[in-house]
């Protein structure tokens, strides 16, 4: 069976900044991935790299076992790709519904129409109250996004990601700036993802990863520093000495050379 | 919009999913108060009888005005070289007219559009690539290279003399030209609701959301899959179609065209216009370019040296006072006025 994600040799510089380093990461269909590592560790470069938003320097990105290494940013979403950003992406002055008809006229190619009315499908409407619905929205759904608490925004981030029925779905800090009062919401949420989707979600917060991912991939300076089951990373020494910074120097210098053997 | 008054606290589930389902499936009607400003133009004709070229000219510039809505207002594109397409349409029914003797004036509209577009499509891909204050240096350059291109062809464009004494056919072979452009208005009018038409079934169109999507966050638009340039061409290659059809509206009303039409003043005031009217409004171009028309020929007569002292003021005003132009008071005024009604 193919990977519904796969992540070949990835590199990126900044010039003489290289911040992505021989990345390799895979996501079966269904897999529940997670991507932690220090500030700066290049976390939501990756993500911009396999979206699209950034051009590798090498490597390649596949979907579904389709090299998409060269495709725009927009077709890969439209093959499945979905995101939701580390600080919100969303049409602040349209309502909530809005957001997410938008979504839907995007993916089922309703938004090439110039002439029908856009209220003239109901069945796109519905779609969205759906999911509005499960995410417990409906009631917000005529208010501006702009209007709504910061929490509830983070949800619509979500909502607008699952719209778009992704087969692989990157969650960039999904609770993050979200106060911890509301956050369970949203980790409810992520919890209760279609078990098809598969996911790669970048957390800080541990008792999230630990609870949610059944692998996880720890990337410390652009490169990874190594993989494993959430028991297998809770318990390597050289992860809590870059988390805790016992030792964070030699750490980071043995991820460098680490990357160049995982690639 | 509607958005305040479909706020009322939801009983059930089903209750505020029928509330937010209807908010879109009635959005694109037409609303009485929108039979206002046609009324007014057809009251202008029967009031005014004797300042129908004034009011064939402002009509130009609203469906002008309305053009460049579409691409500002709704999609987001900030341009100063909307003039180019405007005067590419001018001079596609000028030339058309003197050199090759098409003087079918109804033709000549869609003459107009169809070069306008064109020439709209072809910049439109080079030139959307970029934004911000690379594009309005761009737009700004289009028009200042026809001007240029025309000027140095002045043996077929007339320069800046221009290309005088035009005559087009009566209208439909029967409705003549008449020295105080009674005719000439009512086909002006019927041209604007016709563009209108049009220009309100893109706006509430999927297609008018996904640019208002771009306009919003071009980001999230990428991210969920919207081809934004194929979007941006389409849209601003519509509204070059449009700015041309006012421009070959000019032409005929005016029976004259120079390359003024291309002056980056054309395309300032144009854009003023629909600032001080309200972008991204429909009926802010009608607003913008009928006050500012007005002023004009009022502030001028008064003072033909200062007058721009005048609109120079008002703008302030508007900027400081009415972010969202007038349009946007009027909105604002609705709104105090229902929640007076309804405490």
């Amino acid at each position: 069976m193919t990977a519904a994600l796969q992540v070949e040799g990835l590199n990126r510089n900044f010039g003489a900044l290289h911040v992505t380093r021989d990345v390799n990461l895979t996501l079966e269909r269904g897999a529940r991935r997670a991507l932690i590592g220090p500030n700066g560790a290049g976390k939501t470069t990756l993500i911009n790299l396999i979206t699209g938003v950034l051009r590798p320097s090498s490597g390649r990105v596949l979907l579904n076992g389709d090299d998409i290494t060269a495709t725009s940013q927009a077709l890969r979403a439209r093959r499945g790709l979905a995101r939701t950003f580390q600080i919100n992406q969303l049409f602040r002055g349209l309502t909530v519904l809005e957001n997410i008809v938008m979504t839907i006229g995007e993916r089922d190619g309703e938004n090439n129409n110039l002439w029908r009315p856009a209220g003239a499908k109901r069945s796109v409407i519905d779609e969205a109250l759906d999911h509005l619905e499960s995410l417990r929205l409906v009631d917000d759904a005529l208010r501006l996004v702009r209007e709504l608490p910061y929490g509830r925004q983070r949800l619509v981030e979500i909502a607008m990601a699952l719209a778009q029925k992704p087969r692989v779905l990157l969650l960039d800090e999904p609770a993050a700036g979200v106060p911890s009062s509301e956050s369970h919401l949203i980790l409810d949420v992520v919890a209760s993802l279609d078990p098809d989707i598969a996911v790669l979600i970048i957390e800080h917060d541990m008792d999230v990863v630990f609870r949610f991912a059944k692998e996880i991939t720890v990337l410390v300076q652009g490169a990874v520093f190594t993989q494993g089951t959430p028991d297998e990373i809770m318990t390597n020494a050289e992860v809590r000495a870059v988390y805790l910074g016992e030792d964070g120097h030699t750490a980071t210098q043995k991820a460098g050379q680490r990357g160049s053997h995982h690639g | 919009m509607a958005v305040s008054d479909t706020m009322t606290a939801p009983a059930k589930p089903a209750a505020s999913r029928e509330q937010a389902a209807n908010f879109l499936i009635k959005r694109h009607r037409f609303h009485a108060a929108e039979a206002l400003p046609w009324l007014f133009a057809i009251a202008v004709y029967f009031i005014f009888p004797d300042r129908m070229t004034f009011g064939s000219q402002v009509l130009v510039m609203i469906m002008f005005a309305l053009s460049l809505d579409l691409i500002l207002g709704y999609a987001g594109i900030v341009t100063l070289g909307h003039a180019a397409f405007f005067g590419i349409g001018a001079y596609t029914v000028g030339l058309g007219a003197a050199k090759l003797g098409w003087t079918e004036p109804i033709s000549g509209l869609f003459a107009a559009a169809i070069v306008a577009g064109l020439v709209g499509f072809i910049t439109g891909w080079f030139l959307l690539r970029y934004r911000g204050l690379t594009l309005l240096m761009l737009t700004l350059a289009t028009a200042i290279m026809l001007q240029e291109a025309g000027n140095l062809r002045s043996d077929i464009s007339g320069g800046y003399d221009g290309l005088p004494g035009l005559t087009f056919d009566p209208l439909f072979g029967k409705f003549d030209y008449d020295l105080y452009g009674h005719t000439y208005y009512i086909y002006a009018l019927v041209a604007l609701a016709v563009v209108f038409y049009v220009v309100r079934r893109i706006v509430y169109s999927p297609f008018g959301a996904a640019l208002t999507g771009i306009r919003e966050n071009v980001r999230r638009m990428h991210a969920i899959g919207s081809p934004v340039h194929r979007r941006l061409v389409t849209v601003y290659t519509i509204a070059a179609a449009i700015a041309g059809v006012a421009g070959a509206l000019f032409t005929q009303t005016n029976a004259y065209v120079t390359l003024t039409v291309f002056d980056f003043d054309n395309s300032a005031k144009v854009m003023v216009m629909l600032i001080l009217g309200g972008t991204g409004r429909l009926y802010g171009a009608f607003l913008g370019a009928a006050v500012y028309m007005i002023l004009e020929d009022h502030l001028s007569k008064m003072s033909p040296t200062f007058w721009q002292f005048g609109i120079g003021l008002l703008l302030v005003l508007a900027v400081l006072f009415a972010r969202r132009g007038l349009m946007g008071l009027i909105e604002d005024a609705g709104r105090y006025i229902a929640k007076r009604r309804q405490p």
